[in-house]
Protein backbone atom coordinates (compact mmCIF):
# COMPACT_ATOMS: atom_id res chain seq x y z
CA UNK A 1 0.00 0.00 0.00
CA UNK A 2 1.42 3.24 -0.96
CA UNK A 3 0.67 5.59 1.90
CA UNK A 4 0.50 9.07 1.65
CA UNK A 5 0.47 12.19 4.52
CA UNK A 6 -2.53 13.35 5.41
CA UNK A 7 -1.09 17.01 4.79
CA UNK A 8 -0.08 15.49 0.99
CA UNK A 9 -3.21 14.66 0.33
CA UNK A 10 -4.78 18.13 1.47
CA UNK A 11 -1.74 19.68 0.09
CA UNK A 12 -2.71 18.11 -3.50
CA UNK A 13 -6.09 19.27 -3.51
CA UNK A 14 -5.36 23.12 -5.06
CA UNK A 15 -3.49 21.94 -7.77
CA UNK A 16 -6.22 18.80 -8.64
CA UNK A 17 -8.65 21.97 -8.04
CA UNK A 18 -7.07 23.89 -10.94
CA UNK A 19 -6.27 21.28 -13.12
CA UNK A 20 -9.93 20.55 -13.00
CA UNK A 21 -10.30 24.08 -14.37
CA UNK A 22 -8.14 23.90 -17.14
CA UNK A 23 -10.89 23.00 -19.40
CA UNK A 24 -12.96 25.96 -19.21
CA UNK A 25 -9.62 27.79 -18.61
CA UNK A 26 -8.91 27.04 -22.07
CA UNK A 27 -12.25 27.79 -23.65
CA UNK A 28 -12.08 31.18 -21.78
CA UNK A 29 -8.54 31.64 -23.00
CA UNK A 30 -9.73 30.99 -26.80
CA UNK A 31 -12.76 33.20 -26.33
CA UNK A 32 -10.22 35.91 -25.22
CA UNK A 33 -8.04 35.27 -28.53
CA UNK A 34 -11.15 34.77 -30.30
CA UNK A 35 -10.34 31.45 -31.62
CA UNK A 36 -13.16 29.66 -30.88
CA UNK A 37 -14.05 28.96 -34.55
CA UNK A 38 -16.86 30.20 -37.14
CA UNK A 39 -19.66 28.35 -34.57
CA UNK A 40 -18.34 28.92 -31.01
CA UNK A 41 -21.59 28.12 -29.35
CA UNK A 42 -21.42 24.17 -30.78
CA UNK A 43 -17.61 24.65 -29.82
CA UNK A 44 -18.42 24.82 -26.65
CA UNK A 45 -21.49 22.79 -26.13
CA UNK A 46 -19.21 19.65 -27.29
CA UNK A 47 -16.66 20.88 -24.92
CA UNK A 48 -18.46 21.14 -21.76
CA UNK A 49 -20.11 17.75 -23.14
CA UNK A 50 -16.95 16.28 -23.53
CA UNK A 51 -15.40 17.06 -20.20
CA UNK A 52 -18.69 16.33 -18.64
CA UNK A 53 -18.28 12.74 -19.50
CA UNK A 54 -14.74 12.56 -18.93
CA UNK A 55 -14.99 13.98 -15.29
CA UNK A 56 -18.20 10.98 -14.70
CA UNK A 57 -15.65 8.41 -15.86
CA UNK A 58 -12.84 9.56 -13.78
CA UNK A 59 -15.02 9.93 -10.63
CA UNK A 60 -15.68 6.00 -11.50
CA UNK A 61 -12.32 5.30 -12.21
CA UNK A 62 -11.35 6.27 -8.33
CA UNK A 63 -12.90 3.26 -6.74
CA UNK A 64 -10.93 0.61 -9.17
CA UNK A 65 -8.04 2.84 -9.09
CA UNK A 66 -7.60 3.21 -5.57
CA UNK A 67 -7.97 -0.97 -4.83
CA UNK A 68 -5.97 -2.02 -7.72
CA UNK A 69 -3.26 0.16 -7.15
CA UNK A 70 -3.29 0.31 -3.28
CA UNK A 71 -3.80 4.10 -3.16
CA UNK A 72 -6.80 4.15 -0.43
CA UNK A 73 -6.13 8.28 -0.46
CA UNK A 74 -7.43 8.43 -4.00
CA UNK A 75 -11.04 8.89 -2.72
CA UNK A 76 -10.65 11.85 -1.13
CA UNK A 77 -10.53 13.27 -4.42
CA UNK A 78 -13.99 11.56 -5.08
CA UNK A 79 -16.43 14.33 -4.05
CA UNK A 80 -13.97 16.97 -6.29
CA UNK A 81 -14.38 15.12 -9.21
CA UNK A 82 -17.68 14.97 -9.17
CA UNK A 83 -18.99 17.82 -8.45
CA UNK A 84 -16.73 18.76 -11.68
CA UNK A 85 -18.64 16.27 -13.73
CA UNK A 86 -21.75 18.00 -12.12
CA UNK A 87 -19.88 21.41 -12.72
CA UNK A 88 -19.12 21.20 -16.31
CA UNK A 89 -22.90 19.22 -17.00
CA UNK A 90 -24.17 22.48 -15.70
CA UNK A 91 -22.28 24.52 -18.20
CA UNK A 92 -23.81 21.94 -21.20
CA UNK A 93 -27.02 22.78 -20.17
CA UNK A 94 -26.74 26.18 -19.70
CA UNK A 95 -25.44 26.32 -23.16
CA UNK A 96 -28.28 24.89 -24.04
CA UNK A 97 -31.11 26.89 -22.35
CA UNK A 98 -29.41 30.08 -22.91
CA UNK A 99 -27.13 29.90 -25.91
CA UNK A 100 -29.30 27.83 -28.32
CA UNK A 101 -32.89 27.87 -27.39
CA UNK A 102 -32.85 31.47 -25.35
CA UNK A 103 -34.81 30.66 -22.35
CA UNK A 104 -38.10 29.49 -24.67
CA UNK A 105 -39.33 26.73 -22.28
CA UNK A 106 -41.63 25.68 -24.91
CA UNK A 107 -39.27 24.91 -27.30
CA UNK A 108 -37.29 22.96 -24.86
CA UNK A 109 -40.04 20.94 -23.39
CA UNK A 110 -40.98 20.19 -26.84
CA UNK A 111 -36.84 19.17 -27.68
CA UNK A 112 -36.86 16.89 -24.37
CA UNK A 113 -39.87 14.86 -24.90
CA UNK A 114 -39.08 14.38 -28.86
CA UNK A 115 -35.84 14.41 -29.11
CA UNK A 116 -34.47 11.39 -27.69
CA UNK A 117 -30.60 12.39 -27.47
CA UNK A 118 -32.34 15.78 -25.55
CA UNK A 119 -34.14 13.64 -23.12
CA UNK A 120 -31.59 10.91 -22.73
CA UNK A 121 -28.72 14.46 -22.07
CA UNK A 122 -31.54 15.84 -19.43
CA UNK A 123 -32.19 12.26 -17.52
CA UNK A 124 -28.02 11.98 -16.76
CA UNK A 125 -27.85 15.76 -15.53
CA UNK A 126 -30.87 15.40 -13.16
CA UNK A 127 -29.44 12.34 -12.22
CA UNK A 128 -26.75 14.48 -11.13
CA UNK A 129 -28.54 16.49 -9.24
CA UNK A 130 -29.43 14.87 -5.76
CA UNK A 131 -25.99 13.42 -5.87
CA UNK A 132 -24.14 17.19 -6.08
CA UNK A 133 -26.87 18.40 -3.29
CA UNK A 134 -26.47 15.28 -0.88
CA UNK A 135 -22.21 15.52 -1.78
CA UNK A 136 -21.67 17.28 2.09
CA UNK A 137 -20.93 15.48 4.82
CA UNK A 138 -23.71 16.58 6.50
CA UNK A 139 -25.73 14.72 4.07
CA UNK A 140 -23.66 11.61 4.48
CA UNK A 141 -24.35 11.97 8.38
CA UNK A 142 -28.13 12.75 7.85
CA UNK A 143 -28.53 9.91 5.07
CA UNK A 144 -26.27 7.50 7.30
CA UNK A 145 -23.20 5.64 5.52
CA UNK A 146 -25.59 2.91 3.52
CA UNK A 147 -28.07 4.98 2.58
CA UNK A 148 -25.88 7.68 0.97
CA UNK A 149 -23.63 5.16 -0.75
CA UNK A 150 -26.83 3.44 -1.91
CA UNK A 151 -28.42 7.04 -3.53
CA UNK A 152 -24.73 7.77 -5.05
CA UNK A 153 -24.99 4.55 -7.34
CA UNK A 154 -27.50 7.35 -9.61
CA UNK A 155 -23.98 7.92 -10.56
CA UNK A 156 -23.54 5.05 -13.00
CA UNK A 157 -26.89 5.25 -14.62
CA UNK A 158 -26.19 9.47 -15.11
CA UNK A 159 -22.87 8.22 -17.03
CA UNK A 160 -24.71 5.47 -18.90
CA UNK A 161 -27.42 8.27 -19.79
CA UNK A 162 -24.34 10.35 -21.27
CA UNK A 163 -22.53 8.18 -22.88
CA UNK A 164 -26.54 7.25 -25.00
CA UNK A 165 -26.79 11.03 -25.19
CA UNK A 166 -23.80 10.97 -27.60
CA UNK A 167 -24.28 7.86 -29.32
CA UNK A 168 -27.59 9.25 -29.94
CA UNK A 169 -26.76 13.12 -31.14
CA UNK A 170 -23.75 11.65 -33.77
CA UNK A 171 -24.92 11.45 -37.54
CA UNK A 172 -22.46 8.92 -38.15
CA UNK A 173 -19.25 7.79 -37.12
CA UNK A 174 -19.85 6.13 -33.81
CA UNK A 175 -16.08 5.62 -32.62
CA UNK A 176 -15.82 8.72 -30.57
CA UNK A 177 -18.87 7.99 -27.98
CA UNK A 178 -18.14 3.88 -28.52
CA UNK A 179 -14.92 4.92 -26.69
CA UNK A 180 -16.36 6.67 -23.98
CA UNK A 181 -18.78 3.69 -23.70
CA UNK A 182 -16.35 1.13 -23.71
CA UNK A 183 -14.52 2.95 -20.82
CA UNK A 184 -17.83 3.02 -18.76
CA UNK A 185 -18.41 -0.63 -19.81
CA UNK A 186 -14.77 -1.35 -18.00
CA UNK A 187 -15.48 -0.06 -14.75
CA UNK A 188 -19.50 -0.86 -14.76
CA UNK A 189 -17.73 -4.65 -15.01
CA UNK A 190 -15.38 -4.23 -12.78
CA UNK A 191 -18.09 -3.25 -10.18
CA UNK A 192 -20.26 -6.01 -11.36
CA UNK A 193 -17.58 -8.58 -10.61
CA UNK A 194 -16.63 -7.30 -7.30
CA UNK A 195 -20.31 -7.82 -6.26
CA UNK A 196 -19.76 -11.06 -7.51
CA UNK A 197 -17.25 -12.18 -5.42
CA UNK A 198 -17.96 -10.16 -2.82
CA UNK A 199 -21.26 -12.09 -2.64
CA UNK A 200 -19.64 -15.30 -3.11
CA UNK A 201 -17.07 -14.85 -0.87
CA UNK A 202 -19.21 -13.58 1.91
CA UNK A 203 -22.00 -16.59 1.36
CA UNK A 204 -19.27 -18.86 1.49
CA UNK A 205 -17.34 -17.66 4.91
CA UNK A 206 -20.68 -17.34 6.41
CA UNK A 207 -22.87 -19.69 5.24
CA UNK A 208 -25.24 -16.72 4.85
CA UNK A 209 -27.51 -15.32 2.64
CA UNK A 210 -25.75 -13.11 -0.06
CA UNK A 211 -24.79 -9.43 1.47
CA UNK A 212 -24.46 -6.43 -1.43
CA UNK A 213 -20.95 -4.70 -1.84
CA UNK A 214 -20.61 -2.04 0.10
CA UNK A 215 -18.14 -0.43 -1.99
CA UNK A 216 -19.51 1.87 -5.16
CA UNK B 1 -17.73 68.55 -22.46
CA UNK B 2 -16.30 66.45 -19.62
CA UNK B 3 -20.06 64.48 -19.78
CA UNK B 4 -20.23 64.35 -23.11
CA UNK B 5 -17.27 62.81 -23.59
CA UNK B 6 -17.69 59.45 -20.95
CA UNK B 7 -21.48 59.02 -22.71
CA UNK B 8 -19.28 58.70 -25.62
CA UNK B 9 -17.12 55.64 -24.67
CA UNK B 10 -19.30 52.57 -26.33
CA UNK B 11 -20.54 50.33 -24.34
CA UNK B 12 -18.20 47.47 -25.47
CA UNK B 13 -15.36 49.32 -24.21
CA UNK B 14 -16.98 49.06 -20.47
CA UNK B 15 -17.96 45.74 -20.82
CA UNK B 16 -14.74 44.41 -22.10
CA UNK B 17 -13.02 46.01 -18.76
CA UNK B 18 -15.21 44.51 -16.51
CA UNK B 19 -14.31 41.37 -17.69
CA UNK B 20 -10.62 41.49 -18.13
CA UNK B 21 -11.17 42.06 -14.47
CA UNK B 22 -13.49 38.86 -14.41
CA UNK B 23 -11.05 36.62 -16.08
CA UNK B 24 -8.48 37.83 -13.55
CA UNK B 25 -10.61 36.64 -10.92
CA UNK B 26 -11.44 33.27 -12.91
CA UNK B 27 -8.91 31.10 -10.32
CA UNK B 28 -10.67 31.95 -7.30
CA UNK B 29 -13.39 29.99 -7.95
CA UNK B 30 -15.05 27.89 -10.63
CA UNK B 31 -18.70 30.61 -10.54
CA UNK B 32 -16.56 33.40 -11.11
CA UNK B 33 -14.90 31.33 -14.19
CA UNK B 34 -18.42 30.72 -15.28
CA UNK B 35 -18.89 34.55 -15.31
CA UNK B 36 -15.73 35.42 -17.36
CA UNK B 37 -16.53 33.02 -20.64
CA UNK B 38 -19.77 34.43 -20.78
CA UNK B 39 -17.77 37.84 -21.06
CA UNK B 40 -15.25 36.37 -22.74
CA UNK B 41 -17.58 35.16 -25.91
CA UNK B 42 -19.79 38.33 -25.52
CA UNK B 43 -16.29 40.22 -26.09
CA UNK B 44 -15.50 37.65 -28.95
CA UNK B 45 -18.26 39.49 -30.91
CA UNK B 46 -19.01 42.39 -30.25
CA UNK B 47 -14.88 42.87 -31.16
CA UNK B 48 -15.21 40.73 -34.37
CA UNK B 49 -12.73 41.72 -37.07
CA UNK B 50 -14.40 42.76 -40.15
CA UNK B 51 -15.72 39.91 -42.16
CA UNK B 52 -13.61 38.75 -45.26
CA UNK B 53 -10.57 38.47 -43.29
CA UNK B 54 -8.70 36.29 -46.28
CA UNK B 55 -6.47 33.20 -45.27
CA UNK B 56 -4.92 30.43 -47.72
CA UNK B 57 -6.35 27.41 -47.50
CA UNK B 58 -5.63 25.41 -50.54
CA UNK B 59 -5.53 26.25 -54.07
CA UNK B 60 -3.85 29.51 -53.18
CA UNK B 61 -6.20 32.04 -53.95
CA UNK B 62 -5.89 32.05 -57.66
CA UNK B 63 -8.30 34.99 -58.78
CA UNK B 64 -11.00 34.02 -61.46
CA UNK B 65 -12.00 36.45 -64.28
CA UNK B 66 -14.55 37.47 -66.38
CA UNK B 67 -16.67 36.53 -63.83
CA UNK B 68 -20.39 38.20 -64.36
CA UNK B 69 -22.96 39.35 -61.56
CA UNK B 70 -26.35 37.59 -61.35
CA UNK B 71 -30.09 38.35 -60.77
CA UNK B 72 -30.36 35.16 -58.38
CA UNK B 73 -27.99 37.04 -55.70
CA UNK B 74 -29.42 37.46 -52.51
CA UNK B 75 -28.03 40.84 -51.30
CA UNK B 76 -27.61 39.60 -47.38
CA UNK B 77 -24.34 40.15 -46.38
CA UNK B 78 -21.88 37.40 -47.23
CA UNK B 79 -19.98 35.53 -44.28
CA UNK B 80 -16.66 35.90 -44.23
CA UNK B 81 -14.21 33.92 -46.63
CA UNK B 82 -12.20 32.54 -43.24
CA UNK B 83 -15.48 30.98 -41.78
CA UNK B 84 -16.48 29.57 -45.34
CA UNK B 85 -13.72 27.72 -45.63
CA UNK B 86 -12.48 27.23 -41.90
CA UNK B 87 -15.96 25.50 -40.93
CA UNK B 88 -17.99 23.00 -42.98
CA UNK B 89 -18.89 18.96 -43.56
CA UNK B 90 -16.79 17.37 -45.65
CA UNK B 91 -16.82 13.54 -44.05
CA UNK B 92 -14.24 12.10 -46.72
CA UNK B 93 -11.22 14.18 -45.03
CA UNK B 94 -13.03 14.53 -41.21
CA UNK B 95 -16.05 14.04 -39.54
CA UNK B 96 -15.14 17.52 -37.42
CA UNK B 97 -16.00 20.46 -39.41
CA UNK B 98 -13.10 22.21 -38.30
CA UNK B 99 -9.89 19.67 -39.83
CA UNK B 100 -11.48 19.53 -43.32
CA UNK B 101 -9.31 22.88 -43.85
CA UNK B 102 -5.95 21.98 -42.87
CA UNK B 103 -6.33 18.09 -44.21
CA UNK B 104 -7.52 19.00 -47.62
CA UNK B 105 -4.73 21.82 -48.00
CA UNK B 106 -3.55 18.86 -50.49
CA UNK B 107 -5.89 17.69 -52.32
CA UNK B 108 -4.91 17.60 -56.00
CA UNK B 109 -7.46 18.63 -58.34
CA UNK B 110 -5.21 18.49 -61.42
CA UNK B 111 -5.00 16.76 -63.48
CA UNK B 112 -9.44 15.65 -63.00
CA UNK B 113 -11.56 14.18 -65.67
CA UNK B 114 -15.56 14.21 -65.31
CA UNK B 115 -17.11 11.20 -66.91
CA UNK B 116 -20.31 11.83 -68.10
CA UNK B 117 -22.15 8.68 -68.44
CA UNK B 118 -25.87 6.43 -68.01
CA UNK B 119 -28.35 7.81 -70.13
CA UNK B 120 -26.94 10.06 -72.86
CA UNK B 121 -26.23 9.74 -76.54
CA UNK B 122 -22.81 9.90 -76.48
CA UNK B 123 -20.66 8.92 -73.12
CA UNK B 124 -17.84 10.95 -72.85
CA UNK B 125 -15.36 11.94 -70.33
CA UNK B 126 -14.27 15.78 -69.85
CA UNK B 127 -11.27 17.31 -68.93
CA UNK B 128 -12.05 19.89 -66.14
CA UNK B 129 -10.20 22.66 -68.06
CA UNK B 130 -12.92 22.12 -70.66
CA UNK B 131 -15.70 21.78 -68.07
CA UNK B 132 -14.98 25.08 -66.54
CA UNK B 133 -15.43 27.05 -70.18
CA UNK B 134 -19.18 25.57 -70.59
CA UNK B 135 -20.62 28.98 -70.25
CA UNK B 136 -19.76 31.89 -68.54
CA UNK B 137 -19.00 32.07 -65.00
CA UNK B 138 -21.13 33.92 -62.39
CA UNK B 139 -21.11 34.92 -58.72
CA UNK B 140 -23.93 33.87 -57.08
CA UNK B 141 -24.64 34.94 -53.50
CA UNK B 142 -26.60 32.38 -51.90
CA UNK B 143 -28.52 31.46 -48.40
CA UNK B 144 -26.90 27.85 -47.51
CA UNK B 145 -28.58 25.75 -44.77
CA UNK B 146 -26.85 22.78 -43.09
CA UNK B 147 -29.16 19.90 -42.20
CA UNK B 148 -27.53 20.61 -38.47
CA UNK B 149 -29.43 24.04 -38.33
CA UNK B 150 -26.58 26.38 -39.32
CA UNK B 151 -26.60 28.35 -41.85
CA UNK B 152 -24.23 30.84 -44.03
CA UNK B 153 -24.48 33.28 -47.18
CA UNK B 154 -22.17 32.61 -49.80
CA UNK B 155 -20.56 34.10 -52.79
CA UNK B 156 -20.43 31.36 -55.14
CA UNK B 157 -18.65 31.72 -59.05
CA UNK B 158 -20.13 29.09 -61.26
CA UNK B 159 -22.37 28.19 -63.95
CA UNK B 160 -26.03 26.69 -64.47
CA UNK B 161 -25.68 22.56 -64.09
CA UNK B 162 -28.24 22.89 -67.07
CA UNK B 163 -25.09 23.90 -69.31
CA UNK B 164 -23.43 20.75 -68.47
CA UNK B 165 -26.68 18.77 -69.23
CA UNK B 166 -27.05 20.10 -72.31
CA UNK B 167 -23.34 19.38 -73.42
CA UNK B 168 -24.21 15.72 -72.10
CA UNK B 169 -27.42 15.78 -73.90
CA UNK B 170 -29.18 13.01 -72.50
CA UNK B 171 -31.92 10.54 -73.69
CA UNK B 172 -35.55 12.17 -73.33
CA UNK B 173 -36.07 8.60 -71.06
CA UNK B 174 -33.24 10.24 -68.36
CA UNK B 175 -35.51 11.25 -66.01
CA UNK B 176 -32.49 11.84 -62.82
CA UNK B 177 -29.23 12.92 -63.17
CA UNK B 178 -26.74 10.88 -60.23
CA UNK B 179 -23.34 12.92 -59.29
CA UNK B 180 -20.40 10.91 -57.59
CA UNK B 181 -17.36 12.07 -55.72
CA UNK B 182 -13.73 11.30 -56.34
CA UNK B 183 -12.42 7.58 -54.57
CA UNK B 184 -8.89 8.66 -53.42
CA UNK B 185 -8.62 7.33 -50.04
CA UNK B 186 -4.85 8.33 -50.28
CA UNK B 187 -5.94 11.71 -50.29
CA UNK B 188 -8.54 11.36 -48.22
CA UNK B 189 -8.31 10.28 -44.98
CA UNK B 190 -11.61 9.29 -43.75
CA UNK B 191 -12.36 6.99 -46.94
CA UNK B 192 -10.38 4.19 -45.29
CA UNK B 193 -12.92 4.25 -42.44
CA UNK B 194 -16.28 2.93 -42.52
CA UNK B 195 -18.12 5.99 -41.67
CA UNK B 196 -20.12 6.69 -44.50
CA UNK B 197 -20.44 4.34 -47.85
CA UNK B 198 -17.92 5.59 -50.20
CA UNK B 199 -17.68 7.23 -52.85
CA UNK B 200 -20.15 9.99 -51.77
CA UNK B 201 -23.27 10.09 -54.38
CA UNK B 202 -26.20 12.49 -54.53
CA UNK B 203 -28.65 13.06 -56.86
CA UNK B 204 -31.50 15.24 -58.28
CA UNK B 205 -34.62 15.00 -60.29
CA UNK B 206 -34.18 16.26 -64.22
CA UNK B 207 -36.11 19.30 -63.94
CA UNK B 208 -34.43 20.13 -60.10
CA UNK B 209 -31.21 20.03 -62.41
CA UNK B 210 -32.26 22.27 -65.13
CA UNK B 211 -33.46 24.55 -63.02
CA UNK B 212 -31.41 28.11 -63.46
CA UNK B 213 -30.51 28.44 -59.72
CA UNK B 214 -28.75 24.88 -59.74
CA UNK B 215 -25.08 24.99 -60.40
CA UNK B 216 -21.70 23.88 -60.75
CA UNK B 217 -19.65 25.38 -58.48
CA UNK B 218 -16.29 26.23 -59.26
CA UNK B 219 -14.96 29.32 -56.75
CA UNK B 220 -15.47 31.58 -54.29
CA UNK B 221 -15.18 35.22 -53.65
CA UNK B 222 -14.38 35.41 -57.11
CA UNK B 223 -11.40 32.92 -56.32
CA UNK B 224 -10.79 29.50 -57.61
CA UNK B 225 -12.58 27.51 -55.13
CA UNK B 226 -10.84 26.25 -52.19
CA UNK B 227 -10.41 22.33 -51.70
CA UNK B 228 -11.88 22.40 -48.71
CA UNK B 229 -15.08 23.59 -49.77
CA UNK B 230 -15.11 20.83 -52.92
CA UNK B 231 -12.75 21.74 -55.48
CA UNK B 232 -12.72 21.45 -58.41
CA UNK B 233 -15.95 21.06 -58.89
CA UNK B 234 -19.25 21.39 -56.80
CA UNK B 235 -22.80 21.15 -56.72
CA UNK B 236 -25.20 23.68 -55.25
CA UNK B 237 -28.72 23.97 -54.87
CA UNK B 238 -29.39 26.15 -52.38
CA UNK B 239 -33.25 25.32 -51.90
CA UNK B 240 -32.04 22.11 -50.15
CA UNK B 241 -29.72 21.02 -46.95
CA UNK B 242 -26.43 21.82 -47.80
CA UNK B 243 -25.37 17.80 -47.75
CA UNK B 244 -27.43 17.83 -51.58
CA UNK B 245 -24.30 19.45 -52.66
CA UNK B 246 -21.84 16.91 -53.63
CA UNK B 247 -17.95 18.18 -54.17
CA UNK B 248 -14.95 16.96 -56.33
CA UNK B 249 -17.27 15.61 -58.79
CA UNK B 250 -15.68 12.70 -61.07
CA UNK B 251 -18.91 11.43 -62.35
CA UNK B 252 -22.47 12.40 -63.39
CA UNK B 253 -24.64 10.02 -64.84
CA UNK B 254 -28.12 10.17 -66.16
CA UNK B 255 -30.96 7.39 -65.01
CA UNK B 256 -34.71 6.92 -65.47
CA UNK B 257 -34.61 5.94 -61.49
CA UNK B 258 -34.17 7.72 -58.72
CA UNK B 259 -30.29 7.30 -57.86
CA UNK B 260 -29.39 6.14 -54.13
CA UNK B 261 -27.63 8.82 -52.20
CA UNK B 262 -25.52 8.50 -49.57
CA UNK B 263 -26.96 9.87 -46.49
CA UNK B 264 -30.09 8.66 -47.49
CA UNK B 265 -28.34 5.02 -47.43
CA UNK B 266 -26.79 6.22 -43.96
CA UNK B 267 -30.22 6.93 -42.39
CA UNK B 268 -33.06 6.96 -44.68
CA UNK B 269 -35.61 8.00 -41.45
CA UNK B 270 -33.84 10.97 -41.87
CA UNK B 271 -32.47 12.22 -45.07
CA UNK B 272 -34.69 11.37 -48.09
CA UNK B 273 -33.68 11.80 -51.73
CA UNK B 274 -35.44 15.49 -51.68
CA UNK B 275 -34.35 17.35 -48.45
CA UNK B 276 -35.68 20.42 -49.78
CA UNK B 277 -35.03 22.98 -46.64
CA UNK B 278 -38.74 22.81 -45.25
CA UNK B 279 -39.22 24.66 -41.60
CA UNK B 280 -42.13 22.22 -41.03
CA UNK B 281 -40.61 18.80 -41.08
CA UNK B 282 -38.05 18.38 -38.57
CA UNK B 283 -35.09 16.32 -38.07
CA UNK B 284 -35.90 13.68 -35.93
CA UNK B 285 -33.17 14.48 -33.62
CA UNK B 286 -33.27 18.37 -33.94
CA UNK B 287 -35.91 21.27 -34.88
CA UNK B 288 -35.64 22.70 -38.78
CA UNK B 289 -37.46 25.80 -37.74
CA UNK B 290 -34.76 28.14 -36.98
CA UNK B 291 -31.21 28.36 -37.98
CA UNK B 292 -28.07 30.13 -36.33
CA UNK B 293 -26.19 32.61 -38.73
CA UNK B 294 -22.78 31.70 -38.97
CA UNK B 295 -20.53 35.08 -37.96
CA UNK B 296 -23.78 36.65 -35.96
CA UNK B 297 -22.99 37.68 -32.52
CA UNK B 298 -22.98 34.81 -30.12
CA UNK B 299 -26.42 36.37 -28.11
CA UNK B 300 -27.65 37.23 -31.15
CA UNK B 301 -31.18 35.11 -31.31
CA UNK B 302 -31.72 32.18 -33.76
CA UNK B 303 -33.35 33.10 -38.03
CA UNK B 304 -36.20 31.66 -38.95
CA UNK B 305 -35.99 29.25 -41.35
CA UNK B 306 -37.29 30.02 -44.64
CA UNK B 307 -39.54 27.27 -46.50
CA UNK B 308 -37.36 25.97 -49.69
CA UNK B 309 -34.38 28.21 -47.94
CA UNK B 310 -36.53 31.54 -49.10
CA UNK B 311 -36.69 30.17 -52.75
CA UNK B 312 -39.80 29.28 -52.78
CA UNK B 313 -41.25 32.20 -55.19
CA UNK B 314 -38.55 30.18 -57.60
CA UNK B 315 -38.90 26.47 -57.14
CA UNK B 316 -42.20 25.93 -55.04
CA UNK B 317 -43.81 24.53 -58.71
CA UNK B 318 -41.21 21.75 -59.12
CA UNK B 319 -42.77 20.24 -56.51
CA UNK B 320 -46.46 21.10 -56.81
CA UNK B 321 -49.57 18.25 -55.93
CA UNK B 322 -46.13 16.58 -53.68
CA UNK B 323 -46.73 16.17 -50.16
CA UNK B 324 -43.49 17.58 -48.83
CA UNK B 325 -43.92 15.29 -45.45
CA UNK B 326 -43.83 12.37 -47.13
CA UNK B 327 -41.53 13.31 -49.91
CA UNK B 328 -39.05 14.60 -47.30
Amino acid sequence: MIKVPDKAVRGLKAPVFLLCLAPLALLVWKAFQQDLGANPVDVITRSTGKWTLVFLLTTLAVTPLRKLLAMPWLVRFRRMLGLFAFFYGCLHLTTYVWLDKFFDVHAMLHDIAKRKFITAGMTGWLLMLPLAITSTTGWIRRLGGKRWQQLHRLIYFSALAGVVHFIWLVKADLRRPLAYGSVLAVLLLYRFFLWGTTRFKSRARAGMPAVSATET
Amino acid sequence: MLIKKSSDVPSSEITSKSNYLNRRKFITGALATGAAIAGGLYLRNTDSPEHGSVEASGNGGQKLTGIVKSQYSTTEKPTSFKDITNYNNYYEFSTDKYRPAGLSANFKTRPWTVAIDGMVKKPTTLDIDSVLKLAALEERVYRHRCVEGWSMVIPWVGFPLSALIKKADPLPSAKFVAFQTILAPDQMPNQKADVLQWPYVEGLRMDEAMHPLTILAVGLYDEVLPNVDGAPLRLVVPWKYGFKGIKAIVKVSFTDKMPPTTWNIMASSEYGFYSNVNPTVDHPRWSQATERRIGDSLFAAKHPTLMFNGYGDQVASLYSGMDLRKNF
